[in-house]
């Protein structure tokens, strides 16, 4: 562990030093591994939300209550600590600045992390593909990243916006309520035909958000989709 | 000997770990995993269908399939993104059933799902009562999110060899890796030998 950052009122971005790591792609995961002093040990996937440019790995771990893993990951932990770390995993989540444009980006709560791998990668490399963002975040407490986000623009081809489901900040003119089809439309591009999807977050938002991107004339094979979290049902 | 994670204890599990497989947590709930949209197919334009290496292609309709003998299984289930669900219940049709009179060379299997979801197995490892098409959870028909209205049910591969919104199984000669074992994943994923990813 190199550094543990405070990321939000309920997410911290662990920093990690990986001697050997083999490189990833923008939108990889990796798997963690604990082991306590009897040896019991725990495992779960995080996505990676650093750039493959950067030097050490960054992954955003949102508490769960109740989780076994996350309270330790958010609360304990502090640099110094070792973790076995093994990746990275996934292959169909992924984007390289290679591949270019038109790119739709959709995230709930802290499924902006592996997006954010993303848009990072993106500066990185000084792309200017056509990366459209809708974040969608409880409150301003709860945003992740938002002052770096907001660094990133102006920058040609590069669009964010975000709505707020719960509380908007002070004076906040944008978007409010959960995604809907014509803040969709407003994100999107008009022509759909070459756009790539990627969509991160909550198993209902996920659900909600690809039946309206589905509606919206996306095909299915243009929309890449990550879930996480039981089902609430 | 992995380093120890300082101040880490767990929550050791009240369940019998002879049922948990290396790596893996209970959880209650029933996590959601999918590469894309979940799809609706109506049932009256849903079908089964066994293809591939065979004299002929069978094909049920959804009335054909659901006038099909039915049988209860409670099973545990292993998610290679380390859940397990322990004792699920499902309501369907046995693999043997739907194989029953199908003469092949083939020793593998394609499953292939509506949304271009495919994935492989040896064909004996989906008969002798391992492996069901399912159409019911909890006593309640199946919910497209979880792969109504019908999954494949391979219980004693990782999840994700139970292909949700399950249409056809394509017997074949040669092993064709499909959509996760292509990038990456385990081409058998047998969660006691946890083979996660390709060099497992």
């Amino acid at each position: 562990m190199r550094e543990v950052v405070t990321e939000s009122r309920t997410a911290r971005t662990l920093a990690l030093d990986v001697p050997g790591w083999p490189g990833h792609r923008a939108g990889q995961h990796l798997d963690l591994r604990l082991t306590a002093e009897d040896g019991y040990q725990a495992q779960r996937s995080y996505s990676i939300a650093s750039a493959p440019e950067l030097e050490w790995l960054e992954i955003t771990v949102e508490v769960v209550e109740d989780g076994e893993v996350s309270p330790y990951l958010t609360a304990e932990v502090e640099p110094g600590d070792q973790f076995e770390v093994r990746g990275p995993v996934g292959g169909h989540f992924t984007w390289s600045a290679d591949e270019g444009g038109p790119l739709l980006l959709v995230a709930g709560g802290s499924g902006l992390a592996p997006l954010m791998a993303m848009l990072r990668h993106r500066a990185a490399r000084g792309s200017d593909a056509a990366v459209h963002v809708l974040v969608s975040a409880r409150g301003p407490e709860d945003a992740l990243y938002a002052a770096e986000v907001a660094g990133l623009e102006p920058a040609d081809g590069l669009e964010v916006t975000w709505t707020y489901t719960r509380t908007a900040p002070d004076g906040w003119t944008g978007a409010r309520g959960r995604v809907d089809a014509p803040m969709l439309e407003a994100a999107g591009f008009t022509d759909r035909a070459a756009v790539r999807c990627f969509v991160c977050g909550p198993t209902p938002f996920v659900e909600h958000v690809l039946d309206l991107l589905v509606a919206g004339g996306y095909a299915a094979s243009q929309i890449h989709a990550e879930r996480f979290g039981p089902t609430g049902t | 000997m992995p380093p120890i994670s300082r101040g880490f204890h767990g929550r050791r599990s009240e369940v019998d770990p002879a049922r948990v497989p290396p790596g893996q947590y209970v959880t209650p709930d029933f996590p959601v995993l999918s590469a894309g949209p979940t799809p609706r197919t109506p049932l009256d334009r849903w079908s089964l269908q066994i293809d591939g290496a065979v004299d002929a292609a069978l094909r049920w309709s959804w009335a054909e399939f659901r006038a099909l003998p039915t049988e209860p299984v409670t099973v545990d289930i292993h998610c290679v993104t380390k859940w397990s669900k322990l004792d699920t219940s499902w309501s369907g049709v046995s693999l043997d059933t739907l194989l029953d009179g199908v003469d092949t060379e083939a020793e593998h299997v394609t499953a292939w799902s509506d949304g271009g979801y495919t994935t492989n197995m040896p064909l004996e490892d989906l008969t002798g009562g391992r492996a069901w098409v399912v159409h019911e959870y909890d006593g309640q028909p199946l919910e497209p999110e979880h792969g109504g209205p019908a999954r494949l049910l391979v219980p004693h591969l990782y999840f994700w060899k139970s292909a949700k919104w399950l249409r056809g199984l394509t017997l074949t000669i040669a092993d064709e890796p499909g959509f996760w074992e292509a990038a990456g994943y385990h081409n058998y994923g047998d969660p006691w030998r946890e083979q996660r990813y390709w060099n497992d």
